[in-house]
């Protein structure tokens, strides 16, 4: 996992050989349904990860198994060596965090209210925030670029803005782990690049972060390694140039794609032919002159 | 929002957003959220307890007889063995069997219903939830209904529990059925409930009617304090000590629900049994209130609003602050409706209803521009 990202990266780096997650056969039925299918799954410490797969494919579901907030029927679910499965809840929370996708909240709560609520899992019930829970709070809104917003209202905040309050929130846990259930949906393209560029820095930082992601494109420039994810099922893994490749593409999400170079960090681009222009496609892929890996 | 223009890059070579490069684009907001710190919380906490205490001395003085603050602590302190009883036999009663377990009632009504208002709020996210509008306090007069009818008045508050839990489940599984736990569905699921509860109250008081049947009907169906006695007062008192206090320290879980469930998960609480032991919390409030003061609609909607608006949202502080200000507005409420139509009571709930009708209005307006 070197070579490919200049200037992070630094495989000797003593974080990296902590374990991170590591989940094997992770299996939920919804009904008589296997949502989640025996899926394989790994985060280093320090890595970012993104979880690709069509909708429905059971990307939320399994951020969700692994955050503790449905039972696994089967797994065997580790962060740094420990069971996850048989953590108890509150101690689960203190050690990852779950940003939701379109997390909704009521009106009239102020941003440090918010990012507060990630203390909750330290906190007793009738102790006050004490000066260590708002010294946290103040260092995870500034993690988040989201400190010059502190004393604002949540719902008044941009989807840009309460996405990194959201991330502020989810720091305030001081996680180990970080899960985030398509953290770019509905931000327009600089909260997107602002989101990721943020995610990337809080990994290189000694975070595991695991994000389940719709646009390939940005998976590949920001991900560490991605999991393709389909009907429950791991198709593929691994470094974003090695997994999201044209017949994978059409496979799993039924598209044609070529893959094109960054010009100016040569990591994977997408270009996808419209729809219904099957045939076009072929000629597209052809004139891109990208080898077709086997 | 300035536009940033060109694009910076970071050391890996991705393109990156420079945090410095942000314009201030919040600074001097004029809709920045109250802040309130724990010290103002404790003022104005400290300022409803001295109201409330305030309030119960001046509420026990008006009213005929004519009695003056004085007259008020005197007694108190006479029954307490502090002092010598220095009032008339018959004012000495006015004030010790009369009004003040009346008095007291109310405050301790006031305080639980509060409570219940703010869990019921937090746990179904729902700004219209109140054990009133939910049914509860219809399923509890029921049960408080029957048990009278049959002559088994030590089983009141077991009853009125009972009676509030089933129209509770009733109300969520209805609205559940109906397309899910939403605010207009679960309030409509409410009112289903209510008039069904309330009729079935209505019958079996008519059924059983000796005496001023119509009376009876109205004080369960709207709540009423008149002839709540030391025995109302013990038994309103001990429900706000067994189950309300233990729910004041449930702030911080309450607040993990701001975000929904799954957050609330994510954030270490076990969330269905949370939410079963607190609405099965609430129902037993909720039904030792009912049993003493009848259905009082409302109380539990508009004072953790108000609140609210005053301290914001964190429920370690809504909660104990919500509970003072109920206790204080239904004092004076309740003065009011033994006192306005001297000598004629009018039952507590229909001015808790004028004061709570528009504040549901505007609660329903405000859901209605935020969806």
């Amino acid at each position: 996992m070197n070579g490919v990202r200049p200037g992070v990266g630094d495989h000797a780096d003593p974080r990296r050989t902590r374990t991170g997650l590591e989940g094997s056969r992770v299996s939920f039925a919804r009904g008589s349904r296997l949502v989640v299918d025996g899926v394989d799954i790994t985060v280093p410490r320090g890595a970012m990860g993104a979880l690709l797969g069509p909708n429905g494919a059971g990307k939320s579901t399994l951020l969700h198994l692994i955050a503790g907030v449905e039972r696994p029927e089967v797994a065997a679910l580790t962060l740094d060596g420990d069971d996850l499965v048989s953590l108890r809840r509150r101690e689960r929370a203190r050690r990852m965090a779950l940003v939701e996708q379109d997390a909704q909240a009521p009106d009239g709560l102020g941003v440090e209210h918010v990012v507060g609520l990630g203390r909750i899992p330290h906190q007793s019930a009738w102790g006050g925030d004490s000066a260590r829970d708002r010294e946290i709070v103040a260092r995870a809104l500034a993690a988040a670029d989201a400190s010059a917003f502190a004393g604002r209202r949540y719902d008044e905040l941009s989807g840009g803005e309460r996405q990194r309050v959201n991330l502020a929130r989810a720091l305030a846990q001081e996680p180990e782990l970080l899960l985030l259930d398509e953290p770019t949906n509905h931000l327009d393209i600089r909260a997107q690049l602002a989101t990721l560029g943020l995610l990337r820095r809080l990994a290189d930082d000694g975070l595991s972060v695991l994000a389940a992601l719709h646009d390939l494109s940005l998976a590949a420039s920001y991900a560490d390694h991605v999991v393709v994810l389909a009907n429950g099922v791991v198709v593929a893994a691994g470094e974003p140039g090695d997994v999201l490749t044209p017949p994978l593409i059409r496979a799993v999400w039924g598209v044609e794609a070529s893959v094109l170079r960054h010009p100016s960090t040569g990591r994977p681009l997408l270009a996808f032919a419209p729809a219904g222009a099957d045939e076009a496609a072929g000629a597209a892929e052809a004139a891109a002159h990208e080898p077709e890996p086997a | 929002m300035a536009m940033q223009v060109g694009r910076a890059t970071d050391a890996a070579g991705r393109p990156s957003v420079d945090p410095a490069r942000r314009p201030e684009e919040t600074a001097g907001r004029p809709s920045a959220p109250r802040r309130v710190g724990a010290a103002t919380a404790i003022g104005v906490g400290g300022a409803l307890v001295a109201l409330l205490a305030t309030s119960v001395v001046l509420a026990v003085t008006i009213g005929p007889a004519g009695l003056a603050p004085a007259d008020v602590l005197a007694s108190i302190a006479a029954h307490l063995g502090l002092g010598e009883p220095t009032l008339s036999p018959l004012r000495d009663a006015i004030v010790w069997e009369l009004r003040m377990p009346r008095v007291l009632t109310a405050a301790a009504v006031g305080a639980g219903l509060a409570i219940c208002g703010v869990v019921m709020q937090a746990l179904t996210r729902n700004p219209l939830a109140d054990p009133y509008l939910l049914g509860l306090s219809s399923g509890a007069s029921v049960g408080a209904v029957v048990v009278l009818v049959l002559g088994m008045a030590v089983a009141l508050p077991v009853a009125a529990f009972a009676g509030a839990l089933a129209a509770l489940a009733a109300t969520l599984g209805l609205a559940r059925a109906a397309g899910g736990l939403s605010p207009t569905t679960t309030v409509l699921a409410g009112l289903a409930v209510s008039a069904v509860f309330g009729a079935v109250t209505s019958l079996v008081i008519f059924w059983s009617a000796t005496t001023d049947s119509y009376r009876e009907i109205l004080n369960w169906l709207l709540g009423s304090l008149a002839g709540a006695g030391w025995p109302a007062a013990a038994l309103a008192g001990a429900a706000i000590a067994i189950v309300g206090l233990p729910l004041l320290a449930t702030g911080r879980t309450l607040d993990a629900f701001a975000f929904g469930d799954t957050a609330a998960s994510a954030l270490g609480v076990h969330v269905a049994r949370t939410r079963a032991l607190l609405l099965v919390a609430t129902a037993l409030l909720t039904g030792a209130l009912v049993a003493v003061s009848g259905a009082i609609g409302f109380v539990g909607l508009i004072l953790p609003h108000a609140v609210r608006l005053v301290v914001g949202a964190r429920h370690r502080a809504l909660l104990p602050l919500s509970a003072l200000a109920g206790a204080v507005f239904l004092v004076w409420v309740d003065t009011g409706a033994r006192t306005l139509f001297d000598p004629r009571e009018l039952p507590v709930g229909i001015l808790t209803a004028l004061v709570g009708g528009p504040v549901f209005a505007a609660l329903l307006l405000r859901a209605r521009r935020a969806s």
